[in-house]
């Protein structure tokens, strides 16, 4: 393909010899991949003042090595204690974390609630595919209760996290889901994700048609879409809904987008002080 | 008060290494407390500020060193300090900080393990964890301080070496050393080295390769660098399955630190061309020697030594010298044996080695017992 013919988000953001994504035709990264770049490129960021961060999984290859500024690819579970480093040493840089379920909620789980309480100025991207999707579809802690993986061959006995209610809980700035349908509302979310102050959320609810299409007996990326979309139920509406009513549905929308301090800010505060 | 001054200092051990981290231009420390090391914590959440830098309590030590790495790659001097346990959690990261080239220092303030062991007593058993301790082919630079003017001291070196060779350098310390109050001098500020990465130039594109050591960029320069952990080229592209790109990867991070054993290789050594017993010793079991060599001089028994600064890379051709004139080496360790087997694979039959162990309730191993087996040099 020559540059001509390249998108034009591509030809402005991707890594020469790397602008093609590694993943599965049909997979929902590429949608984040691609709202991610409209939404910096709505805001006109500088993209060479932007860091990127992810751990491990197919999820944590969106950034790395496509985008064409610093990325930082780390181990499986640990970008955040890794970006709250970057952020921490340099708080003029826009840090954000790209993660998967597994990566953010299971192994990572701890830094995630932790990187909320402690509020530090990051944007963490979650994309939920509610599977182990690089290591060949195993149970995550975001499966539904009964599925078979292949690490549940009789059926889920657990039940998934909602990780847009722990992390709110846990004291984030801003915390929103949205599907890889709702690709409008998820630019304009990641615009408000990237200049809010403190810890920001976004987990995306993404279909993974190779890994979980193949639990479901669906592997049509367009008929995971669409079933993303026939699931998702407006938080506005959900909040007067029983639980029964809300199973098996996706709560999409902001959970929480209050004011509070971030880390570096305060930690800028302090320094004044003490070496006043 | 910012940076220390010259002058004479009755420090403990953990403060001196405190001190020596900042002095070498340390200003981001991330950690989790435990015993013996908890005081390089507070001591850095306390000075850390005072000169515009950065310490954390992070919640494991896993994010401890997550943290480090990062802040090392936004352009900080970053240290994290631990004690067993916590290095245990750390070594995913260890070997991520050496496949990247991300200069970074790990203190490890020994105590008696396995496991929770004694947390409060002294012990040496994380020398071949401090070496082996991350998975995959990789090559550690471990330093051994045994006194808190070394804490002071070789913090400093540790940091140099990291920053000259891009590469996480172990500070291998131990309870009694930590934990103890000596003396400690700091000379004139101009006369201590410190040695910063080389930064790259502008037109640089090759971060991880073509030269032994590379320059290191810093995220937010403009440099769009790449940084992963799986095997990748001298751009920082991911070659997963290459066999040519992962032993060049993986050959030229160890030789960077094999081809420059000499230099980095530090020890003190007394007589050792012409004694018929030595001794290889390091950290506060090498407190014991001197006394040791003493006495068994009083007896006519020619001694030599040497004390190991560095523990990895292994100084081979030195310890080969005395194995040469030595009919017999003691290695006093207080675990069950580790140095010692080095000791003999590098002796390679010239000289008996004989081991001299000890472990619990962090008792050293005393100039008398060292002396004993000096005399009678059995086993
Ligand atoms: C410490 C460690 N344990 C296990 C793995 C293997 N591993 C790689 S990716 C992954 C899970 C990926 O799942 P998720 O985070 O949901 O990402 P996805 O591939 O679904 O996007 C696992 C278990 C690893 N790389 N490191
Ligand atoms: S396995 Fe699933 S999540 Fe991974 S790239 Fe393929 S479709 Fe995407
Ligand atoms: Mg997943």
């Amino acid at each position: 393909m020559s540059e001509t013919q390249l998108h034009p988000l591509i030809a402005k953001y991707a890594r020469k010899g790397a602008q093609r994504q590694p993943h599965c035709a049909g997979c929902g990264n590429g949608i984040i991949a691609q709202c991610m770049l409209r939404a910096i490129e709505e805001l006109d960021l500088d993209f060479g003042k932007m860091v990127f961060v992810s751990g491990i999984g197919c999820s944590s290859w969106i950034p790395s090595p496509f985008f064409n500024t610093d990325v930082l690819h780390t181990i499986h579970g640990r970008p955040l204690a890794f970006a709250t480093g970057v952020k921490l040493s340099n708080p003029d840089l826009r840090v954000v974390v790209f993660t998967g379920d597994g990566d953010g909620a299971a192994i990572g789980g701890n830094h995630l609630i932790h990187a909320a309480r402690k509020n530090i100025e990051i944007l963490a991207i979650l994309i939920n595919n509610r599977i182990y999707g690089m290591t060949g579809g195993q149970v995550a802690p975001t499966t539904p209760h009964g599925m078979k993986t292949r690490t549940t061959p009789y059926g889920n006995l657990e039940y998934p996290f909602d990780l847009c209610k722990l992390v709110e809980a846990a004291g984030a700035s801003y915390v929103v889901r949205w599907t890889t349908f709702h690709v409008k509302q998820l630019v304009s979310s990641m615009k408000r994700g990237l200049l809010k102050e403190g810890f920001s959320f976004i987990e995306v609810m993404s279909q993974c048609p190779v890994q979980y299409g193949r639990f479901i007996g669906i592997r049509d990326p367009a008929k995971m879409l669409l079933m993303l979309r026939d699931s998702s139920l407006p938080i506005s509406k959900a909040k007067s809904m029983s639980e029964e009513e809300l199973e098996g549905r996706i709560v999409v929308g902001e959970f929480v987008d209050r004011e509070r301090v971030g880390l570096t800010k305060a930690y800028k505060k302090l320094l004044n002080e003490v070496q006043a | 008060m910012k940076t220390v001054k010259q002058g004479t200092y009755f420090w403990q051990g953990n403060e001196a290494c405190a001190e020596g981290a900042i002095t070498a231009g340390c200003r981001f420390f991330a950690g989790y407390p435990i015993t013996p090391a908890s005081e390089i914590a507070e001591h850095m959440a306390k000075r850390l500020p005072q000169v515009g830098g950065i310490a954390t309590q992070m919640e494991d030590e896993m994010a401890s060193i997550g943290a480090v790495v990062g802040a090392s790659w936004a352009g900080a001097k970053a240290m994290t300090a631990t004690s067993g346990p916590g290095f245990s959690l750390m070594q995913e990261f260890i070997g991520y900080a050496f496949m990247t080239e991300t200069p970074c220092v790990i203190v490890d303030v020994q105590r008696a393990g396995p496991s929770t062991g004694q947390a409060t007593k002294s012990g040496q058993g994380d020398v071949m964890q401090s070496r082996w301790g991350t998975h995959g082919d990789y090559s550690a630079i471990v330093i051994s301080p045994n006194s808190v003017q070394e804490m002071f001291t070789l913090t400093i070196r540790a940091f140099n070496l990291a920053e000259k060779y891009r590469t996480p350098v172990i500070v291998l310390a131990d309870g009694t050393i930590a934990h103890m109050r000596e003396q400690t001098i700091v000379p004139p500020i101009e006369s201590i080295e410190t040695i910063n990465r080389r930064k790259p130039k502008t037109e640089e594109k090759a971060f991880f390769g073509l030269e032994e050591i590379p320059p290191m960029p810093t995220v937010g320069e403009g440099f769009n660098v790449a940084v992963t952990g799986s095997t990748h080229n001298e751009h920082g592209i991911r070659f997963t399955a290459d066999p040519t790109v992962h032993r060049r990867l993986v050959g030229r991070l160890n030789n960077k630190i094999k081809n420059h054993v000499d230099e980095i290789a530090d020890f003190e050594s007394y007589n050792i061309d012409e004694c018929q017993i030595g001794i290889v010793s390091y950290g506060c079991t090498s407190r014991a020697i001197h006394e040791a060599v003493e006495n068994a001089e009083k007896r006519g028994i020619k001694t030599g030594y040497i004390r190991l600064k560095t523990l990895w890379p292994f100084p081979e051709s030195i310890i080969k010298k005395l194995a040469e004139s030595a009919e017999k080496i003691i290695v006093p360790e207080m675990n069950l044996r580790q140095m010692f087997y080095e000791v003999e694979r590098t002796a390679n039959g010239l000289a008996k080695i004989i081991p001299l162990n000890k472990i619990g309730g962090g008792e050293l191993i005393t100039p008398e017992e060292l002396l004993v087996k000096v005399e009678d040099g059995e086993e």
